[in-house]
């Protein structure tokens, strides 16, 4: 769609394997957003190979990468992402819904609970505060239980405290074997990881494992 | 995605917005309702014409004078038709079960100091017979009457009333045309129809009429009942054949008489609300496309307003064709509601038609289930291109889009 074309990410070799905990790092722009799109099957790589549980993801069509989206990976914006119209559960039923499940709720309150929104439920986004609508956010990537949990900035939008919290929610589902790759700029949340990647401009520099 | 979240998702779209939706609507609903009318319209013509075959009978025959002229309307000028021409066609016609000819004008009718125009008809008795239109008070004239050139009358409810109100009519004297007449009989009440109420008519013998009300020969039509159904193009041909000869009308020449039976009555009837029709369904094709462009225009805004929507919902999980299927269900939704108003707004029309226009009208299952299925023709037609447009937006411009 753009009008001029830009290489943002160049040679980017990397291996998950599976229930790591991963953090990204570097600076703005230096193409971070974009190769968490890739791994989130949002984007495509316009060269190159992404091999997914062992399926080449880079040959797939669009139907197949729609349902590892909704089986496979959860993924949690740093604008949060929801549907301001719908309550916090609807939010949540959402992937439930293009899975086919029919009766959505009392999986989607259960998620909801998880992440210690019990109470509320029918609350619409601008009715909740950040750190409540990112927790909608997670509930919402993990009701399906996919192997795999994306954070673009998951706290870049919140206070350092909600932040922690966040973070707690996030390291708990994957002490329970989620894998887990977040994108920060956050020293201390870095920490938290097993595996930290550093990427400038298109290309990872360094690895501390 | 099952169908009742769909709907409840677009459903939930058209709320956001209901002023601008209720605005999109308003052309559905307009040609919807004018389809709706328009058929009933067309039904109640047909309607009408049944019920005037099952009152007057299917064998039944009216000779005229002048050239048969689909549509038009008779002046009357011509004077051709003669009390002879009505006892030659009786008397070499065979399959002829009764013939009653008549003359008729408008004249003055008044009783005291009441004054109505009505309809002058001379003619026999048979006439009640042939037209099922019998006396329900009194008498008719019998052929004595005729015979004597008798001043009397039998009147129709509707000249009943207008002179008499709810006092006794029978044995008064009124004046028709200056003349003095004896009140022998009330007519039964017939009903109007569409053109022409029956009822508005003063009967008397039709040698009076002719020999000392007016002083004519020339008659307005000649009523005849066949024997058989089965047998009225025989009956039509005998007929022709003696008015030709009697009138030296040569080969080839136009007849300068028309014979009508039920099916040119039907044809003529079907031409006026046909009309009407034409006219109906140019509104509800024009409403309908101009209706189905706002739905189409509406969605187009809705999807570039709901990019951003579009893109969460294709990261959660939907697929090209949930996204195609939940945008055009929106429309549909929206043309289908204006479809299902435009129904409601249908039938009243037709309905306040019959009431204010003289012109009956019929509801039918099946020109409600076409207004249906229109609405949802329309939705698909002009929902699917914005559908698609949704559809195949990329993940993540859509989720980029500000
Ligand atoms: N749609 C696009 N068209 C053109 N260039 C783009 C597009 N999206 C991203 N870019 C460019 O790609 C580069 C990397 O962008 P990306 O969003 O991945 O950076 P980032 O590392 O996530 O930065 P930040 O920390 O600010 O979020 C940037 O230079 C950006 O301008
Ligand atoms: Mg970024």
């Amino acid at each position: 769609m753009g009008a001029t074309e830009v290489d943002v990410l160049k040679g980017v070799d990397l291996k998950i394997e599976s229930g790591e905990f991963v953090s990204i790092m570097g600076p703005s722009g230096s193409g971070k957003s974009t190769l968490m799109n890739l791994i989130g099957c949002l984007d495509r790589p316009t060269g190159g190979s992404y091999v997914l549980s062992g399926t080449r993801v880079d040959e797939m069509d669009e139907e197949a990468l729609a349902k590892v989206r909704n089986r496979n990976i959860g993924f949690v914006f740093q604008t949060f992402n929801l549907l301001p119209r719908e309550s916090a559960t609807e939010n949540v039923e959402l992937p439930l819904l293009y899975s086919g499940v029919r009766e959505p709720r009392a999986l989607a309150v259960e998620a909801l609970k998880e992440v210690g929104l019990g109470h509320r439920l029918d609350h619409r986004p601008n009715e909740l505060s950040g750190g409540e609508r990112q927790r909608v956010a997670i509930a919402r990537a993990i009701v399906l239980r996919p192997p795999i949990i994306l954070g673009d900035e998951p706290t870049g939008n919140l206070d350092s405290r909600t932040g922690a919290e966040i973070m707690a929610i996030l390291k708990d589902l994957n002490a329970k074997g989620t894998t887990l790759v977040i994108v920060t700029h956050d020293q201390a949340i870095a920490a938290h990881s097993e595996r930290v990647i550093t990427i400038k401009d298109g290309v990872i520099t360094s690895r501390v494992d | 995605m099952l169908f009742w979240q769909v709907i409840k998702v677009a459903w939930r779209g058209i709320l956001a917005n209901k002023l601008r939706t209720s605005l999109t609507m308003l052309g559905i609903i307009i040609g919807v309702a004018a389809i709706i009318a328009m058929l009933s319209l067309g039904e109640g013509a047909k309607k009408q014409v049944m019920e005037s075959i099952s009152r007057f009978g299917t064998n039944q025959l009216k000779v005229r004078p002048g050239a048969a002229r689909l549509g038009h309307v008779r002046t009357g000028s011509v004077e051709n038709l003669t009390m002879d021409d009505a006892e030659a066609i009786e008397k070499e016609v065979p399959g002829i079960r009764s013939i009653s000819p008549s003359a008729g004008s408008m004249g003055q009718v008044k009783y005291a100091n009441r004054n109505a125009t009505s309809l002058i008809t001379g003619t026999t008795p048979l006439f009640m017979e042939i037209n099922n239109f019998p006396v329900a008070e009194g008498r008719f004239f019998d052929e004595t009457d005729i015979k004597l050139m008798k001043r009397v009358a039998a009147i129709g409810t509707t000249v009943k009333k207008d002179l008499f109100e709810d006092g006794p009519a029978i044995g008064e004297e009124i004046k028709i045309e200056g003349q003095t007449f004896t009140v022998i009989g009330i007519m039964s009440t017939k009903g109007q129809t569409s053109w022409f109420d029956p009822d508005d008519q003063v009967f008397i013998p039709v040698s009076t009429y002719m020999r000392r009300l007016y002083n004519q020969d020339f008659l307005n039509d000649i009523n005849i009942q066949v024997e058989n159904y089965e047998d009225i193009p025989d009956v039509k041909k005998g007929i022709e054949r003696v008015l030709r000869a009697r009138h030296r009308i040569p080969e080839g020449v136009e007849s300068d008489f028309s014979i009508r039976d039920f099916s040119e009555m039907i044809a003529t009837m079907q031409k006026t609300s046909q009309t009407f029709s034409i006219l109906l369904s140019g509104i509800a094709a024009v409403s309908l496309l101009v209706g189905g462009i706002g739905v189409m225009n509406i969605m187009l805004v809705s999807v570039t307003e709901r990019t951003r929507e579009i893109g969460i919902r294709m990261a959660v999980g939907a697929r090209r064709r949930d996204i195609l299927r939940q945008f055009l269900i929106e429309a549909l939704v929206i043309t289908v509601s204006g479809g299902l108003i435009g129904i409601a707004l249908g039938v009243g029309l037709g309905a306040s038609i019959s009431f204010f226009g003289d012109w009956e009208t019929v509801i039918t299952p099946s020109s409600i289930a076409l207004g249906f299925f229109f609405s949802v023709l329309i939705g698909l037609i002009f929902g699917i291109y914005p559908a698609r447009k949704a559809s195949l937006l990329d993940p993540i411009e859509a989720l980029r889009y500000e």
